[in-house]
């Protein structure tokens, strides 16, 4: 599967330097239904490269649907079908062409409820890269570590690491899953709900943690708390019954929205 | 709660008594086999798990090659049954139960430890395959989601869950042991009844439960018929250690309570 | 404590010189690792299955032709003359299912109300656990115990002990069945019921056990059908009977036991009066196994 290349399906605004950002995620005309239930209707949109684009939402919008579809996890559930294109990068998600294996590991993914493998720490971040082929015990080592500095959570497990990792938190648990995750060096990180089992301590630790990693990653976040939405994202979409209605710069769309259906889920009129 | 009054008591009572038959009826089993056995277990005493001679003429009475023969038979079915049970519990296939029946096929190949094993290995094919597919389906699913998120092959996503799933799955292999070892007819059946220990596993032999159903109620004397139930007792036992094991590890996976009594 | 700013750490920074990760398709022992999987556990499933299909195949073929309208009516023959059936035994098989029921339909089902209502404390997780081993008993053990008690008390076989032998072998499941079913019951009926002020075992008694009657019965028929095919713990408990009998205390012959007999000897006519036995006992196997499956789903 070619690395995807600089793209000039249009910069849709970067969010710094002069650098022009690439397309990391886009879809056109994209619909999918379950069966004959429609989940996502005829969606156009572009995410860029190495930003935060929050999805937000009433339940049952197809904010999570949306996210799985970058990484075929919709795949999982029986009668799916599509219509249009959805890429990442110049790659079409659903040409036959398209190895599914290897999408998903350059395509990551956080769930809701935290997943730790009922192993220790080490092997839970080792998990992928033995997957990979990497053998060395000290390249595991230094990767592990690696990947645990950049999900913050090396300095509060380092000396336990080969405890199992159902015994941390909530939070911490949620982090070694990102540091699982990262440790395959994706490219995108796709987040469903990431905090939302979380307490809010946790959640802060999580948020500042999506904040820093925008600097390597294209990251996607769907959640239901608009607050943090407009705390984390640079861009947000608004979906509505399968549709995106608007998508625009995060700070523009919550202080003055072109649609009047995002002003009235903003302001809490429904959802 | 509200105060129990006399006739709640009353009530709990009696189904406390009804439920007390079950430690009750272990217990006689128990006591009935000792006493039906006691007198071989006074005449032979630890020697009978060893000796080979089963002579009822002469009064000389040896175990082993009973305990051979279940043991080569039990492990030849687990052979046979566990990766098959296994892999097929992993595909959601429909398999209906065989149910217990006096199987009575008559193999082409003759009588023989075997083919004792083979036909072992069918019955218990059932258990291990319900077993493991009530097991890997209470496994959470969640994990094999991050692992195919992680970029992994079904197969690997499926090592994961089985890895999960691994205790449970031996409870419900090591259940599957203990009704082979207990298997009386299909065996007698096929095993060809005969008193030597062989190393061929072509050869006919014995099982602790064929012994027992074939001489029985032929029994010359005391001796012999307590030797029989110094063989039942013994069958007891190891099914009763096999088994507590089992449940163990299958209540360790699922949460003390619930149990898969119905799919056993 | 701060999380470290991720590009304090680099791919490439001196400490670490690691070479980048594999990209592209999977390794080729991945994808074959993945085939091989997938291939061998549809070739278990399909193997698994095979003598499921042959043994019916083999019943059917070998005992349809005796399944005649005499076999269920006609006593046995005198040995060696041809014809006859297995009334007596069929009648007995009911007879001792029967038996085995009077004993382990109270105890079984009490224990297993038992052990949902009230089972939390020692005593119930010792008899739960133990009704889970007792289970796991290998019928003929059964059976022997079963003489002791019985047969040697009576100082004869009978069709008594082998009720006794069943029953003994039907208690545990019907324990453990009947306390899953039981569990079942939504707790909202017992809170409804409680809040009106009826006291806990009027609850119990007038409210969970008619909701969990339907699977109590599913339960029951489970473990009747499974104890109309054993074999081993009757060999010498009821013994067997080649002549019309209904008494308790005599010996009985039952269908299990008299397949068993006709499948060894040497008589050709007997033969095939064993396969269309074994037959009717699969039929009877498939029925309830079947009737279970359709009640269980509209029950979940």
């Amino acid at each position: 599967m070619p690395k995807p290349g600089p793209s000039d399906a249009g910069a849709s605004g970067t969010t710094r330097g002069t650098a022009p950002s690439r397309v990391a995620l886009s879809m056109q005309d994209f619909s999918l239904s379950y069966g004959t239930r429609p989940a996502l209707q005829h969606v156009d949109l572009e995410i860029p490269d190495h930003s935060v684009t929050a999805i937000i939402g009433p339940s049952g919008c197809g904010k999570s649907t949306l996210l799985r579809t970058f990484n075929r996890m919709n795949d999982l559930i029986p009668g799916v079908r599509v219509s249009g294109t959805a890429r990442f990068g110049a790659i079409d998600v659903y040409a036959s062409g398209t190895d599914v294996v290897e999408l998903r590991r350059r395509v990551g993914m956080v769930f809701q409820r935290p997943n730790p493998f009922p192993k220790s720490i080490f092997e839970n971040v080792a998990f992928g890269l033995r997957m990979l082929g990497v053998r060395k015990r000290r390249e595991l080592e230094g990767r592990v570590e690696q990947s645990l500095q950049h999900a913050s959570l090396w300095n509060e497990v380092k000396d336990r690491l080969h405890g199992s990792a159902l015994q941390l938190s909530g939070g911490q648990q949620q982090r070694l899953c990102i540091a699982r995750c990262l440790a395959v060096e994706p490219e995108v990180i796709l987040m469903d709900e990431p905090a939302s089992a979380l307490d809010p301590t946790a959640t802060a630790r999580v948020e500042e943690l999506v904040l820093g990693l925008k600097e390597r990653y294209t990251l996607v976040v769907v959640t239901h708390n608009m607050q943090q939405a407009a705390r984390i994202s640079d861009r947000t979409a608004f979906m509505l019954e399968g549709k995106l209605v608007e998508f625009d710069e995060t700070r523009r769309l919550f202080t003055s929205p072109r649609q009047k259906l995002t002003e009235d889920y903003i302001t809490g009129r429904f959802g | 709660m509200a105060s129990t009054g006399a006739a709640d008591r009353a009530y709990r009572a009696l189904l406390g008594t009804l439920a007390l038959a079950v430690p009750l009826v272990a217990a006689l089993i128990v006591f009935e086999m000792s006493r039906g056995a006691a007198p071989t277990l006074r005449a032979e005493g630890w020697h009978f798990i060893f000796a080979t001679d089963w002579d009822p003429v002469a009064e000389k009475f040896g175990a082993l090659p009973y305990l051979y023969g279940t043991v080569v038979t039990s492990g030849l079915a687990l052979l046979f049954a566990v990766p098959l049970g296994l892999g097929a519990a992993i595909e959601p296939w429909l398999i209906a139960h065989l149910g217990f029946l006096p199987l009575f096929q008559g193999f082409p190949f003759g009588l023989g430890v075997l083919n004792a094993g083979l036909v072992l290995a069918i019955m218990i094919l059932p258990t291990i395959v319900s077993l493991s597919r009530e097991i890997l389906r209470v496994t959470p699913g969640g994990l094999r989601e991050a692992a195919l998120a992680l970029g992994a092959t079904r197969a690997e996503a499926i090592t994961v869950m089985l890895g999960a799933a691994r205790p449970g799955i031996v409870g419900a292999v090591i259940l599957a042991l203990g009704r082979a070892l207990g298997e009386t007819m299909a065996v007698t059946m096929v095993i060809g009844n005969t008193n030597r220990i062989s190393a061929s596993l072509l050869a006919p032999g014995a099982t602790m439960a064929s012994v027992i159903a074939n001489e029985f109620t032929e029994a010359t004397g005391k001796l012999h018929l307590a030797a029989l139930i110094e063989i039942a007792l013994l069958l007891f036992a190891m099914t009763l250690v096999v088994n507590g094991v089992a449940r163990l590890l299958v209540y360790w996976s699922f949460g003390a309570r619930r149990d898969v009594a119905g799919a056993v | 404590m701060s999380p470290a700013p991720s590009d304090a750490l680099t791919l490439g920074s001196p400490a670490l010189a690691l070479r980048p990760l594999p990209a592209g398709r999977p390794a080729f022992v991945r994808r074959f690792s993945n085939l091989l999987l997938i291939v061998a556990s549809g070739a278990s499933a399909l193997i698994v299955m095979t003598p499921l299909v042959l043994i019916i195949g083999e019943l059917l073929v070998r005992g349809l032709p005796g399944m005649s309208l005499g076999f269920f009516v006609h006593m046995p023959a005198p040995v060696g003359e041809p014809g006859g059936g297995m009334a007596n035994a069929i009648v007995g098989t009911g007879i001792l299912v029967g038996l085995g029921l009077v004993l382990a339909l109270p105890i079984g089902v009490g224990t297993g109300v038992y052990l949902a209502e009230h089972g939390n404390g020692p005593l119930g997780s010792t008899v739960r656990y133990l009704a889970d081993v007792l289970s796991g008993v290998p019928s003929i053990v059964i059976g022997v115990a079963t003489y002791g008690l019985v047969v040697v008390t009576l100082g004869h076989f009978s069709a008594l002990a082998g009720g006794v032998a069943l029953g003994l072998l039907m208690i545990p499941t019907l324990a453990r069945s009947t306390e899953e079913v039981v569990r079942l019951v939504p707790a909202s009926y017992r809170q409804a019921a409680l809040a009106l002020g009826a006291p806990k075992w009027k609850v119990t008694q007038a409210v969970v056990l008619p909701a969990a009657r339907a699977g109590i019965v599913t339960a029951t028929l489970l473990a009747l059908a499974r104890a109309a095919g054993e074999t081993a713990p009757l060999l010498f408990t009821a013994l067997g009977n080649r002549f019309w009998s209904t008494a308790i205390e005599r010996p009985i012959g039952s269908l299990p036991v008299m397949i068993y007999d006709y499948a060894r000897a040497p008589y050709a006519d007997w033969n095939r009066q064993a396969w269309a036995g074994a037959l009717v006992l699969l039929i009877l196997v498939t029925v309830v196994s079947a009737l279970l499956r359709l009640t269980a789903r509209r029950i979940r």
